[in-house]
């Protein structure tokens, strides 16, 4: 059997239905009142704060960083099958001055609770963390001499995912949960939590003199 | 492992070899247990090691214990391995409490088997054993600055009481 393919047209063609369906696109052989309920359908407006915390809470891009079980289930919300790109978490940066988001996945104990901070700190504002499972938020079923209880006690935390461990939707929960919170009130911040105004860490250039 | 013989049998020869060295044998289960003074852990450890038909060249394991009510409150463990005839000889060192702030002392057994190295540090960390002549006995796995000895049996439990419905109006501020 003979396999024929039509021919869509001539290239010339092509290039004319194109520029027509632009121009459709842009309204331009409208006029009146006709092109101000075009553009008024067509045009959003919104603060510069709300687009940016719009922006700022589809591109959170986490620190990759585990500490114990939890992590399995981390690493699994990139996967295919829980695929957290499409809230647009996916990127784990490897390093902390790359990142958003801190994924505290497991126990803290006494002797990394210094590291952890000091990736914390290491973390370019505006930051969150999630605190995922039990111990991270509590310690969980550890009560004992060598696990911080609750990561709380050293570092803000924004979200806190129960679990033990918690499953990848659960934890996908508290990023959405994250982004909301983000997009929402900006109110929710650590520095409005802990009265931390006034500590931001800035450079010496032309912006850090706050005028 | 010997049998309840050949575990006499090498305690006999211990006590011949080195004197006082050997305070009693135990049998129990399949494994076989030497009982020692551990002013003489080295030389014991040792002649098992080097002595022909003895060949324990391998150490398994260290490993602390704290017995509290009992009278020689701590036991520092040995795990040995013969690998040839795949049999294990449990060696036993008690050590008594000197009492606050005084911590037990015995000899480490760095030099004869290295891998004691980080069980003795781990030993010092959870339990305050002093091993004499340890290369580096610092802590292993609690931070350095950190006081107590947290596997002794009178070490406090938990890190902190948790809240429960029932006890939530004791803690102070519990509800912020």
């Amino acid at each position: 059997m003979e396999i024929r393919r039509e021919k869509v047209g001539a290239p010339t063609d092509v290039r004319a239905r194109q520029h027509r369906a632009s121009e459709m696109l842009r309204g331009i052989d409208m006029s009146g009142a006709d092109l101000d309920k075009y553009v008024e359908e067509r045009v959003l407006t919104t603060t510069l704060e709300k687009a940016l915390n719009w922006a700022r809470s589809n591109a959170l891009f986490p620190a990759t960083f585990g500490l114990a079980c939890c992590a399995i289930e981390m690493m699994s919300i990139v996967t295919a099958r829980y695929d957290s790109a499409r809230f647009g978490a996916e990127v784990f940066r490897a390093s902390p001055r790359q990142a958003d988001l801190l994924i505290l996945s497991g126990r803290v104990s006494i002797k990394m609770a210094p590291v952890v901070r000091r990736i914390y700190d290491q973390m370019l504002e505006p930051k969150w963390v999630i605190a995922m499972g039990a111990c991270s938020s509590s310690a969980g079923v550890f009560n004992n001499y060598a696990l911080v209880q609750g990561a709380d006690k050293f570092m803000p935390v924004d979200i806190h995912v129960p679990g033990c461990p918690p499953r990848p939707e659960a934890l996908l929960h508290g990023i959405i949960k994250l982004q909301a919170k983000i997009k929402g009130d900006p109110t929710l911040g650590w520095r409005e939590r802990y009265g931390a105004h006034g500590t931001e860490e800035l450079g010496d250039g032309p912006e850090s003199n706050g005028s | 492992m010997p049998d309840a013989t050949g575990l006499e049998l090498i305690a006999h020869d211990l006590r011949e070899q080195v004197p006082g060295s050997v305070t009693g044998t135990q049998h129990h289960r399949g494994t076989a247990t030497l009982v020692i003074d551990p002013e003489a852990v080295m030389q014991v450890l040792t002649w098992l090691r080097r002595t022909p038909n003895q060949d324990y060249h391998f150490l398994a394991s260290v490993h602390g214990c704290d017995y509290l009510p009992h009278a020689p409150r701590f036991g520092v463990h040995y795990e040995l391995l013969n690998m040839e005839r795949v049999e294990r000889l449990h060696v036993k060192a008690l050590l008594e409490d000197p009492g606050e702030p005084e911590l037990p002392e015995m000899d480490s057994v760095a030099a004869l088997f290295p891998t004691a190295n980080f069980q003795e540090r781990e030993i010092y960390d959870m339990f305050g054993v002093v091993f004499r002549g340890h290369p580096d006995l610092r802590r292993i796995l609690m931070p350095d600055e950190y006081e107590g000895f947290p596997q002794r049996r009178d070490f406090p439990m938990g890190g902190e009481p948790v809240l429960f419905t029932h006890n939530e109006h004791q803690t102070p501020r519990w509800y912020e």
